[in-house]
């Protein structure tokens, strides 16, 4: 029967592949970095990624979630997770100490099309835990500098204590590499030396071509609304506005259903978006 | 494709001869209106005239409830040892019912192949069977009234005798095993075929227009219609659990009294439950039944023609026979063509 597909030795897609718990690095409140790396020495050398993809995490014993890679596919052998402590699983993962076991399959999702983003400018826009995701694509392009012409990124946190990565970002500041604007909602402390006000303010700081320009987007609904009309008040193109979304996700590779938008998984054909596919989707944003 | 005759006075014995290729399913009375797929052994157990069982044959191979791995710290995760040679042969498949295995089939498949779903669908064996249309049934209406392929073998009542249709090479072996109980078709069998067909095609009594219906769902997004259904909804998932096409699963890990092991499981989930689309931290994508309603609809009649190139209805009619608040897929559907919203 031609459609019935003998898969005798097709690997089970949902199995997770043993890996190691190698380092936690605390950041914000309820946020730490996982650096995970694999136990099968021929997975750490063949497992690579795309900046935007996610993986299903395993603790073992409480369940799996996914979880978008913080890491850049440039820095091979370790994957970082930057995990807000949320739900049951994140809960259990919190009490895990360096050198445990959990279980990973992926990578899974779209990812960014880095080919394409290549010759363009680079916005990244980020706000709260939106940071994570954007992280991988903001090394990576640091990391492939030479292929990237400007380099932005607008990142909001509430406050100086919310902000994740901070003092990586800091550093940033000083470079010609990238144009680094961080900006806090407020700073009761009065120790933050960058911006205030909501990250929508850091547009002003910014003169850019929208035609050769990429934007990438990820923080909380709210904030996709007000960097989108932001954006378009730019005339920035539908299809060079990259969101990453996030929904809820049980198999990570088309099956399951509950990450459907209208005729989308955002697990297969996400969690990368453009503001064009967004409109033909209602429920999207 | 090689087609046979069937005496109807040879049936029985034909089943009995199935019995060498595998354990026998088939629709048998559960209740005084309702039928299920279960074990037979013999024709007289079998009910030939079902118009439709309670569950579909998703059941078979895609459980209500399986152990996708059992767990432990020490060894990770490995998938349970299934029994791997026994067969199936499952009887009296209706063509509504072998489209929708061969959407699941599709969704199953693809990039990312669902062993569990696979290892016992390439075990089942599929002998169809055609049907009268009864009110709920509208498979004319949405392409599946009819199958060519899907099947080992599929039987046509043509009054005393089954004109047998053989799809695969096993279904073949099925027929020359019980060589004596089958006769070549004749002149008058092909014009009885003939005249059955059209007969069945004209005895629908349900019809929609579904065609180009993807376009009126984008048109009718904000219809108000949608909460009128989201109103009477229950949000009880029982037409996801009747569908034969609906696959939508929850993970979840049970864990062992020793509390190191335990089974990572996967159970069947509708859309219309009110935390299908929650994520951690409690934001709800669809908190409104009207959504979900919604959503369900949307997927099956136009996410769906997008995705895999056909709406993944197969015009059943369990969703209506089930629906405790009534809902009736047909009637939502005319009420969509017929009303535009101001």
């Amino acid at each position: 029967m031609s459609n019935r597909k003998d898969c005798s030795g097709c690997q089970n897609p949902y199995t997770p592949q043993m890996a190691r718990i190698i380092r936690i690095l605390p950041q914000i409140q309820d946020h730490q970095l996982f650096q995970i790396q694999f136990e099968d020495q021929q997975l750490v050398k063949s497992f690579t990624y795309r900046p935007g993809q996610f993986v299903m995490l395993s603790v073992i014993g409480t369940g799996e979630a996914p979880f978008s890679i913080s890491s850049s596919p440039t820095h091979a052998g370790v994957i970082e997770l930057c995990v807000r402590r949320i739900g049951h699983v994140t809960d259990a993962l919190f009490k895990l100490a360096p050198n445990t076991m959990v279980g990973i399959r992926g990578p899974y999702g779209n990812g960014f099309p880095i080919e394409q983003l290549e010759g363009n400018n680079i916005l990244l826009i980020a706000g709260g835990l939106g940071m994570a995701p954007l992280r991988s694509l903001l090394n990576y392009v640091l990391d492939n500098r030479s292929k990237f012409k400007d380099v932005i990124l607008m990142y909001g946190a509430r406050n100086p204590e919310e902000m994740l990565f901070k003092y990586e970002l800091l550093n940033l500041i000083d470079l010609a590499d990238v144009k680094c604007l961080l900006t806090v909602d407020k700073d009761e402390s009065k120790t933050w030396k960058a911006y205030t006000g909501v990250v929508t303010n850091l547009f002003e700081h910014v003169d850019i071509n929208p035609a050769q320009t990429y934007a990438a987007i990820c923080g909380p609904e709210i904030m996709f609304k007000f960097v989108l009309e932001k954006l378009l008040q730019r005339n920035f193109p539908k299809d060079r506005i990259l969101m990453s979304l996030e929904r809820n996700m049980q198999c990570g590779v088309g099956k399951c259903g509950h990450c459907m938008i209208g005729c989308k998984y955002t697990c297969l054909d996400g969690p990368i978006f453009t503001y064009w596919d967004a409109i033909n989707l209602p429920e999207m944003i | 494709m090689k087609i046979v005759k069937l005496p109807k006075k040879n049936l029985a014995e034909f089943i009995g001869h199935l019995n060498s290729f595998g354990q026998i399913h088939a629709p048998v009375k559960r209740g005084e209106k309702s039928f299920v797929f279960a074990p037979v052994t013999e024709l007289t157990e079998i009910e030939l005239n079902c118009n439709r069982t309670i569950l579909p044959l998703k059941k078979y191979f895609f459980k209500p409830v399986e152990t996708m791995f059992n767990f432990c710290a020490q060894k990770g995760y490995e998938v349970p040892v299934e029994e791997q040679d026994k067969k199936y042969i499952i009887f009296g498949v209706h063509p509504c019912d072998i489209h929708g295995l061969k959407i699941l089939d599709m969704v199953f498949s693809g990039r990312y192949v669902d062993s569990y779903y696979f290892a016992r669908r390439r075990r089942a064996l599929i002998i169809g069977l055609d049907c009268t249309p009864d009110e709920l049934c509208f498979c004319r209406s949405t392409g599946t009234d009819f199958v060519d392929s899907g099947f080992d073998l599929f039987l046509s009542d043509i009054d005393d005798s089954y004109l047998v249709r053989v799809g695969t090479s096993i279904g073949d072996d099925m027929v020359t095993a019980a060589d004596s109980l089958f006769r070549e078709v004749e002149k008058e069998d092909r014009e009885k075929y003939k005249a059955k067909s059209i007969q069945r095609r004209e005895s629908f009594q349900t019809e929609i227009q579904l065609q180009d219906f993807p376009g009126i769902m984008d048109l009718e997004y904000e219809s108000q219609v949608w909460e009128e259904v989201g109103e009477e909804c229950l949000s009880c998932g029982t037409c996801s659990m009747v569908c034969p096409t609906c696959y939508c699963y929850a993970v979840f890990d049970e864990l062992n009294l020793d509390a190191e092991s335990g089974q990572r499981k996967r159970r069947w989930d509708s859309c219309l439950f009110k935390d299908y689309a929650l994520v951690a931290g409690g934001h709800n994508f669809r908190a409104e039944r009207s959504s979900r309603v919604k959503n369900r609809f949307f997927h099956k009649q136009r996410g769906f023609v997008t995705q895999y190139g056909r709406p993944s209805c197969v015009g059943c009619g369990r969703c209506k026979a089930y629906c405790p608040a009534g809902i009736d897929i047909v009637e939502v559907v005319n009420k969509l063509r017929s009303q535009t919203r101001v």
